[in-house]
């Protein structure tokens, strides 16, 4: 289909110029600077009940206003998963949170809160602070967790350490089980706690206005937060306000409630003084949120040409102390291995989420889909190495086709690249020439190999929960527009392409739409925010539904004014114009008129709400090429290249910017990203320094390429993008190792440690 | 905003030892890049600090008229890698420096806070070892110089007394000239991170290939950096080809390191003995070595 | 704890009143309202607070406020010229897409000024090490190293 010519231009960000010039605020560059400080104190014990709290000596520390403990706050349960509400009560998310918490539950919960003048004082009174324990017995990893005698965390929720479990079957699988002529493949393949790295950390500052408490916050979801703070303190959602400025990034983090309501409370209980709660780097490690560590036991039987008869895999997902997103996650790892691909005879999945006194898992980039990937990835060219078949074939063979509806959820494929992205990315990595050369047997000890992956990712949430968003268009008097969004930017480029789309919709030059990047939940339209890469899509259609209710409303003014039927008449770019393209009055002398008209003023907006009940597969694979020096257990790439099907792109320049750091975070996860815990429940790294994201020099050219389908249930054409580019990079790489070395690493991050190990065992060194 | 009580900005090193002397409490502060963080922590918190940052007499690298090159402890990272008198002399110096952290960091860290915290992972230290640096103390008593190989005296301590500042690395002629130098830092990542395992070797090729002398110095292989003396000994007079084959066995035998979260004891081995070889091999060819 | 500091900032003289325990990052920000000075990390890791003092950058945040007495320190802020137009660098984060979320930008920006500075041109893989004292999550890097390319052959070459 045609969309016009804003769509599919890389026009420059809107909001580059003001990050450049440093201009752009952010939460902490809005907070005054009178604004009172806080800071939380944290367990040191990775399970327990807290005895008592002394704050004796921490109030005797000048400048410290006010110290409230666990015994303090509102014994109210609330969720901080950043999904839309549930009406339903079996469908809303578990209510486990309290402000502060008695009942302990990793190293790094939340005790206690000190107020103070500055950050010193406030510092100085947590050293001070004494918190008596009895220990429980700690549960740090899943196995622990499970064992039948096993504390539960969290008794009102679960007798059981598990959150939630399901089961998913078709096909008779013990029919499979039993043929003798199948070849059956069994792995365990596992995937490490990983971490967001914003780098703008969690930070907040709260205080109270015309009877609401309002908060700043770096969010994705401002009115999800204003829901959760409103649970959270027992107070009307309404009597609370949620500012969101520009935010450091999110990556699914901010994609949950995090310090927020405590913040409000804080404010709260100091008589509405402004209150700042900025969270350390060594906080967000400790005490945010993180990728689940996943252990999937999966199994494959095959016929002797790699044709998939069935599969039977277990997902366990270690969510950490309290639920955030629940099951949600798990779940999504399990379903999308019945989507990527389809067995000839049976499936079955079984996940379960659970409970462990470790940092909590929630939302991240991928949002269960890298784990599973990497799983099934592995296991693919696993069965392809055992076949000597070449890795691309035995994907063709069972990977989804065009016309796939998913038996579960019911979503459907509507449009597909997923064959083009192989294609075009075996030509660019030149698969055919690399692999062959690099499968002649290597001496040595710098070993070279080519690997690939592939992945399919939904967009939104629908319809397992509501996809809702809204859009509003404002006429002012010279004939531009305000666009206002619930729909957050978080770093994506979301505003830029929502202004696109508007420009689009309604027919005004791209550079007459002007949006409102900030949210306050009293004025912005209601929108559940960035996650699930939803927003173009869903947001989209709200954009598009507005832009043309807006583009209507403008042509009915002009038709009235000018006394021409409507119909004729259309939004061309800066001015009202017939069928032949004539002027028939420029949208600034229209909005004059509009607003100043002595014999009809109009205020001309458009305001849509957009309920979603669609979703679509996006695409996409990943190759790369890897040189590894066995001595030293180090993998260089030499060559990375993503190819992605996202339907149309909006903005291709800013689709290719959004896919290369997606490559970065999933180079991170495949060769040096991993939260590490002692026995104890205890993080070892959690610092910038300590845990491994990537610098510059640990990334190679990236390569981001595109096949542009047109998906018809996009509102343009597109799908998901922000969270693809992260899936398809640690299977591909590892895919890469293994033929390098033929060693076949099950465990991720493919760091040295594990690697000189492996090769020691197998006397490569 | 760091939680210290007092700080005393020295303009000289005169002041600054009288600084120290008078508060027993006092830390130094030199680049800021370890102490600040510290005092962040908590582990310093509330401490006093005299400033050594802006003293103009302790920064700076000299060439003086008996080949000696004299380091400022004060001299960044980046101002010891930049120095033409070291790019020149003593470039595997230079280079070390150049691992640190990243561009701001080491624009920012200073050489003599490098070996002063006592800290085994210094990339600078291990070099330091190996060219034998003479480091000047100095106190109200008057001055002492040791030898950097005695200056550490176990993990986080070095043989500074209270009110004595370090106030000179020297580096003497015989034990640069003549020799070609390596140092492989060996990290989780190419930039911003401490060294897992630190290898620097000085070797001086003697007649017909042979070893004349070599130096070879660890970092993170024992609670401080430290020299493998016996694989030194072991190597000297033989030939290149020999101490190539030989280097990483004798490495392996010889250095102690510890498990850590950060590393196992075995994977630090495998990694010495390794990087010693490469180490090695481009020292030698740096020097011009025969092969 | 206050103390009154002389320093030189984005060109013009001042006069500011600090706290001795604060970092230049806090001065700058509290003292002077330059918030293009991000503090993402307060321990030197992610070079977010990167300014230039006396023509280097250094990160701010582990940096005394005390000790830009007498010196002359650069932000984001300071890089526009009279009329208003942007600086070549900021010109090539603009139309390379080098700029995402934004945190991390006014500090990388700051060490390209520092890179282009130098006077000369540097290959990719120079460019990666000047710049490896900066955490960027969002952009793999890839769109700054094309940005800083370009300035630097625009500006250089």
């Amino acid at each position: 289909m045609a969309y016009p010519d804003i769509i599919g231009k890389s026009v420059p960000r809107v909001d580059a110029r003001d990050k450049v010039t440093g201009a752009a605020k952010y939460t902490a560059d809005l907070c005054p600077a009178n604004a009172l400080v806080a800071r939380v104190l944290h367990s040191t014990v990775a399970h327990g009940l807290v005895r008592a709290v002394d704050i004796s000596e921490a109030e005797k520390v000048p400048g410290v206003e006010k110290i409230v403990t666990c015994f303090d706050v509102p014994d109210i349960g609330f969720p901080t998963a950043g999904h839309p509400w549930s009406t339903e009560i079996s469908h809303q998310d578990i209510g486990d949170r309290r402000l502060l918490n008695r009942h302990v539950r990793y190293i790094g919960d939340d005790v206690a809160a000190v107020v103070a003048v500055d950050e010193v004082a406030a510092a100085r009174a947590l050293r001070l602070i004494r918190v008596e324990y009895e220990e429980l017995p700690a549960y740090t990893d899943v196995s622990s967790a499970l064992a039948p005698d096993a504390l539960p965390l969290h008794e009102e929720v679960s007798d059981s350490n598990i959150v939630k479990q399901h089961i998913y079957e078709a096909g008779d699988l013990d029919a499979v089980r039993s043929r003798a002529d199948l070849r059956h493949f069994r792995h365990t393949y596992r995937t490490q706690p990983a971490q967001h790295c914003h780098i703008e950390s969690a930070t907040s500052f709260a205080w109270m206005e015309g009877g609401k408490i309002c908060v700043v916050c770096s969010t994705q979801i401002p009115h999800i937060m204003r829901r959760v703070i409103g649970q959270a303190l027992g107070l009307p959602w309404g009597s609370i306000r949620v500012i969101k400025p520009y935010i450091g990034g999110g990556f699914g983090n901010k994609q949950d409630v995090l310090y927020e309501p405590l913040n409000a409370y804080l404010s709260y209980i100091m008589g509405g003084a402004c209150v700042r709660l900025e969270i350390s780097r060594e906080e967000v490690f400790t005490s945010t949120r993180q990728r689940h560590a996943e252990e999937l036991d999966y199994q494959a039987w095959v016929d002797d040409k790699g044709r998939l008869m069935g599969r039977d895999v277990l997902v366990l997902a270690q969510n950490g102390a309290y639920a955030s997103h629940g099951h949600a996650i798990c779940a999504n790892s399990s379903t999308v291995l019945r989507d990527i691909y389809n067995d000839e005879l049976a499936t079955r999945t079984e996940a379960k989420t659970v409970y462990t006194n470790t940092g909590t898992a929630g939302a991240m980039r991928g949002y269960g889909i890298p784990q599973a990937c990497f799983a099934a990835e592995c296991m693919m060219d696993d069965i392809a190495l055992e076949l000597g078949m070449d890795p691309i074939e035995i994907r063709k063979l069972n990977m989804m086709r065009p016309g796939f509806v998913d038996p579960g959820t019911g979503i459907a494929c509507n449009s597909y690249g997923l064959a083009d992205c192989i294609e075009k990315g075996r030509e660019l990595s030149r698969w055919d020439e690399k692999r062959a050369r690099y499968a002649k047997p290597q001496s040595g000890n710098i070993r070279r190999g080519i690997g690939m992956g592939i992945f399919t990712y939904k967009t939104g949430v629908y319809p397992i929960s509501l996809e809702t968003a809204s859009a509003r268009l404002v006429l002012n008097e010279d004939g531009t527009a305000q666009l206002q969004l619930g729909a957050t930017e978080i770093g994506q480029g979301g505003d830029t392409v929502f202004c696109q789309m508007a420009a689009a919709a309604s027919g005004l030059d791209f550079e007459r739409i002007h949006i409102v990047s900030f949210q306050d939940t009293d004025t912005a339209p209601f929108d559940t925010g960035a996650y699930a890469s939803r927003q173009t899509y869903v947001t989209g259609k709200a954009i598009k539904k507005c832009g043309e209710l807006f583009r209507q409303k403008l042509t009915e003014r002009a038709a009235a004014r000018f006394h021409r039927p409507a119909e004729e008449l259309t939004v061309a770019g800066d001015r009202i114009a017939d069928r032949s393209g004539a002027t028939v009055v420029t949208l600034a002398d229209l909005a004059e008129d509009a607003f100043y008209a002595l014999d009809g003023s109009e205020h001309i907006t458009a305001e849509v709400t957009s309920h979603c009940t669609d979703n679509t597969f996006a695409f996409g694979c990943c190759f790369a090429e890897v040189e590894v020096d066995l001595a030293l257990g180090r993998v260089k790439v030499l060559d990375l290249i993503n190819v992605h099907d996202s339907g149309t792109l909006i903005n291709p320049a800013l689709a290719a910017a959004q896919v290369e750091g997606g490559m970065s975070m999933g180079l991170g996860y495949a060769l040096s990203e991993e939260m590490l815990y002692n026995g104890e429940g205890r993080l070892l790294n959690g610092t910038l320094l300590d845990y491994k994201l990537p610098t510059a020099l640990d990334v190679p050219d990236l390569k981001a390429e595109f096949v542009v389908t047109d998906d018809p249930t996009g509102p343009f054409g597109n799908k998901a993008l922000g969270e693809p580019p992260a899936i398809p990079v640690a299977p591909a790489i590892r895919n890469a190792v293994l033929q390098a070395t033929g060693v076949a690493f099950n465990e991720l991050p493919l760091e040295p440690k594990r690697l000189v190990a492996a090769f020691s065992e197998r006397g490569l060194i | 905003m760091f939680d210290f009580e007092n700080i005393v900005l020295a303009a000289s090193v005169e002041e600054a030892v009288a600084a120290l002397s008078a508060n027993e409490k006092a830390i130094v502060i030199s680049g800021g890049t370890d102490v600040l963080i510290k005092i962040r922590e908590g582990k310093l918190a509330g401490c006093d600090l005299v400033s050594i940052h802006d003293i103009p007499e302790l920064h700076g690298v000299r060439l003086t008229e008996d080949g000696c090159i004299h380091i400022g402890p004060t001299t960044t990272f980046a101002e010891l890698t930049n120095s033409p008198v070291i790019m020149e002399r003593i470039p595997v110096l230079g280079r070390a420096a150049d691992t640190v952290g990243g561009p701001q960091i080491r624009a920012m860290g200073t050489v003599g806070g490098n070996i002063s915290n006592g800290v085994t992972s210094a990339d600078t230290a291990t070099t330091l070892l190996n060219l034998e640096a003479e480091l000047t103390l100095t106190s109200p008593a008057g001055e002492r110089r040791v030898n950097v190989n005695d200056y550490y005296l176990g993990a986080g301590r070095v043989c500074l007394d209270h009110a004595e500042l370090l106030t000179d690395i020297c580096v003497k002629p015989e034990n640069y000239q003549g020799f070609g130098g390596c140092y492989i830092k060996y990290a989780m990542r190419n930039a911003m991170d401490i060294a897992t395992l630190g290898t620097s070797c000085l070797v001086k090729p003697g007649k017909g290939g042979v070893i004349d002398t070599l130096r070879l110095a660890f970092g993170v292989a024992a609670p401080v950096p430290m020299r493998a003396r016996n694989t030194e000994q072991a190597l000297t007079g033989k030939s290149y080809a020999e101490a190539l084959e030989e280097i990483a066995g004798l490495v392996r035998g010889e250095i102690t390191p510890r498990t850590s979260w950060r590393a196992s004891r075995e994977f630090r081995l495998q990694i010495a003995g390794e990087n010693a070889r490469r180490a090695l091999e481009a020292a030698w060819a740096e020097a011009g070595g025969e092969v | 704890m206050l103390q009154i500091i002389k320093l030189t900032v984005n060109g013009k003289p001042c006069e500011i009143a600090v706290d001795r325990r604060w970092s230049l990052a806090e001065a700058l920000r509290q003292a002077l309202g330059l918030t293009s000075v991000k503090k993402g990390c307060e321990v030197g890791e992610c070079g977010a607070c990167t300014v230039l003092v006396d023509g280097k950058a250094v990160d701010s945040c582990l940096y005394l406020a005390l000790w830009a007495e007498g010196k002359s320190v650069v932000t984001v802020e300071g890089l526009k010229s009279g009329d208003n137009d942007l600086h070549p660098i900021q010109k090539a984060f603009i139309e390379e897409c080098a700029v995402q979320c934004g945190f991390c930008t006014p500090g990388l920006i700051m060490s390209a000024v520092e890179i282009v500075g130098e006077g000369r041109v540097y290959s990719r893989d120079e460019l990666r090490k000047l710049l490896s004292g900066h955490l960027c999550r969002c952009t793999g890097y890839e769109n700054i190293l094309n940005a800083v390319e370009r300035a630097v052959r625009e500006i250089n070459g």
